[in-house]
């Protein structure tokens, strides 16, 4: 063997952030911090390792534990996981950096809770094989199950206990799910099923994937089944709020993703069902968003109106419009983090969540408003932001596909996004302050993370062209299959 | 709970757990059993040690933490996973080394040491966590 065997990058992004974790668990209170950021900061490389191998190479496949396929399980980075698992590295670190920044002394099990969420979240977007996709999930879920509840606060427990009952449901169906699929098609090896059902109408499977796009759907919260993620999101800390809403549902979405592009590729009306069901979700968020008085709570309803638009992006089912949904998968986890960082800075300066007892944020804090605008403005889709890009990639997708009600509906929404992001600086960055508690500047250094997410988002931007290109050539692979096949065979 | 007869079927009926859970460990690669399973059986020996003594004494019998006990279980865990891809061909395959009397040791069985410990530390960690404050037998305690 000369040199490195590349699927070593398959499976550095899941050993560093594990060896994070039990060395963060293992370390004493004064070596805490440092295994925490070292691990952050392997992450990033090993996440950097993994896209330029296979952005160079093309897709990666290794059979874990050495056994042969379709028996073993089997991690597949084509170029969807790799931007996943990049962008994953890169929001972790900056939500590990903050909390790092901002507190004292965080609870012990926070940063090693926090590798493991990475570590569940990265699992799931590289694996090819849906029983670990659970698996990963499972751990995805108990680590955040912890990390919600961390603080012992009766407002996190509340939550806590809604967020265990509805992801336990999707759980049951998904696992329910595979056991019908494991006795119809004999395999659980996503690649080896999408051979099998190859030809095949869809109709045989119909069930299953009925059942695994409810449980998929109710963690991606996708219309109608979205309705736990508002009050769950903004209950715990910031720090933890935010890497939730980064990158939670987005597993939900890239499972969703990974389903109607690799599998059920054959059924055009399950195709034309996730359209409506994703001009729902982006519709019925906004306009949730633009009832609600609470900046955590306006934020989580746009992660419903934002997860609309990537799955009516995979519902077009066209190459342009699954490369602009990886688009803006990625812009999204980004955005929403940073959003959600910043949003619990305005909250923590004012000493209030409701917009009405928030103002004067842009006299008294400068920097900080900045950083508000800047993700607002991209997730509002404000040129040249790459919020922009996405949204641009979704409406010429729905053109081009012959839909332009989808279109001209990803236009109003996007207005309607605009509108209550200005709602939000209206009233807590422009606005006057209260009299009474004028917002005062908290735990400065937590500005740095924030600066650095709003520094990619403003790269997505400005390097729009060549990060497209890389998001089309990553749709057209979806929609051809064989990449993916030919990789993990 | 503070009685005689628990104390004393407890002081035999512990050690006993523990033997049989290793000798659940040793025999899981190839027959029903492994590290899982043998973690239960040896975390609640914990358990049955921590209702006829109290906490404080299962606490004392661990000699760790039960964090500490989960991590060196991953740490042992991911150890055997790193093994596999230096001496084999990829993460978590299997590397075996002749032992002479007693036959191949390999890194499966130190993945299964690892989830042995995970398991009795989540099982006594989540138990301990669990008990009612105040509970401490009396002050007899041996």
């Amino acid at each position: 063997m000369s040199g490195v065997d590349p699927h070593i990058w398959l499976i550095a992004p899941l050993v560093v952030p594990l060896a994070a974790a039990v060395f963060g668990l293992l370390a004493g209170r004064r070596t805490r911090r440092a295994v925490a950021l070292t691990g952050h900061v392997l992450h990033i490389a090993a996440a950097a390792g993994l896209l330029y191998t296979v952005l160079g190479d093309g897709a990666l496949a290794v059979r874990i534990g050495g056994w042969p396929g379709p028996f073993g399980i089997a991690l597949v980075g084509d170029s969807l996981s790799a931007l996943l698992v990049g962008v994953t590295a890169i929001v972790g670190a900056a939500a590990g950096l903050t909390s790092q920044l901002g507190e004292r002394l965080p609870h012990p099990l926070k940063a090693p809770l926090m590798h493991a969420l990475l570590l569940g979240v990265c699992g799931a977007f590289l694996t090819g094989d849906l029983f670990n996709l659970y698996v990963w999930f499972e751990v995805l879920l108990v680590a955040s199950f912890v990390l919600l509840t961390l603080d012992r606060a009766p407002l996190s427990i509340a939550a806590g206990v809604r967020y265990v009952a509805i992801n336990l449901v999707a759980s049951a169906l998904f696992l329910t799910a595979l056991g019908l699929l494991y006795a119809k098609a004999g395999t659980l090896d996503m690649a080896h099923i999408a051979r099998l059902v190859d030809g095949d109408t869809g109709h045989t499977l119909g069930g299953v994937a009925a059942l695994l796009t409810v449980a998929f759907g109710i963690k991606a919260g996708i219309f109608p089944l979205f309705g736990w993620l508002p009050p769950a999101y903004p209950a715990p800390p910031p720090v933890i709020a935010a890497l939730f809403a980064g990158l939670l549902t987005k597993v939900g979405v890239y499972a969703l993703i990974r389903l109607y592009t690799l599998i059920f590729v054959h059924d055009p009306w399950a195709h034309d069902l996730l359209l409506w069901l994703g001009a729902a979700t982006m519709t019925v968020g906004v306009l949730g968003a633009a009832a609600q008085v609470e900046v955590r709570r306006i934020l989580s309803f746009h992660i419903v109106s934002q997860i609309g638009y990537i799955v009516v992006g995979v519902a077009l089912y066209t190459p342009l419009a699954v490369g602009a949904a990886v688009f803006y998968l990625v812009h999204h986890i980004v955005v929403k983090t940073s959003l959600f960082l910043v949003g619990g800075v305005i909250t923590d300066a004012g000493g209030s969540e409701r917009l009405d007892r928030l103002g004067g944020l842009r006299l008294a804090w400068p920097a900080a408003a900045l950083l508000f605008a800047i993700p607002a403005l991209s997730l509002a889709g404000m040129p040249p932001l790459s919020g922009f890009f996405a949204k641009l990639g979704i409406i010429r997708a729905g053109i081009a596909a012959d839909a332009t009600w989808v279109a001209v509906l990803a236009l109003a929404v996007g207005l309607l996004t605009l509108y209550s992001m200005l709602k939000i600086a209206h009233a807590a960055v422009l606005g006057p302050a209260p009299d009474d508690a004028p917002p005062r500047p908290v735990g400065r250094a937590r500005l740095w993370p924030i600066a650095a997410l709003a520094a990619v988002t403003l790269a997505l931007g400005l390097a729009a062209g060549p990060v497209f290109e890389v998001c089309l050539a990553a749709g057209e692979a979806l929609i051809d299959r064989t990449p993916y096949l030919e990789a993990a065979r | 709970m503070n009685t005689v007869i628990l104390r004393t079927a407890a002081r035999y009926l512990a050690p006993t757990l523990i033997i049989l859970s290793l000798w659940l460990l040793w025999r899981g690669h190839n027959a029903p059993g492994g590290g899982f399973i043998g973690g239960l059986v040896a975390g609640s020996a914990v358990v049955l040690h921590a209702i006829a003594f109290g906490p404080v004494a299962a606490r004392r019998a661990l000699r760790g933490s039960p964090r500490a006990w989960m991590a060196i279980g991953m740490a042992l865990a991911l150890g055997a996973a790193l093994l596999g891809f230096v001496f084999g061909e990829t993460l978590l395959d299997a590397a075996w080394v002749d032992v002479p009397g007693v036959g191949p040791l390999g890194t499966p069985l130190i993945f299964d040491v690892g989830v042995f410990a995970v398991v009795v530390g989540a099982v006594s960690g989540f138990t301990l966590a669990l008990w009612p404050e105040g509970a401490e037998p009396g002050a007899e305690e041996a």
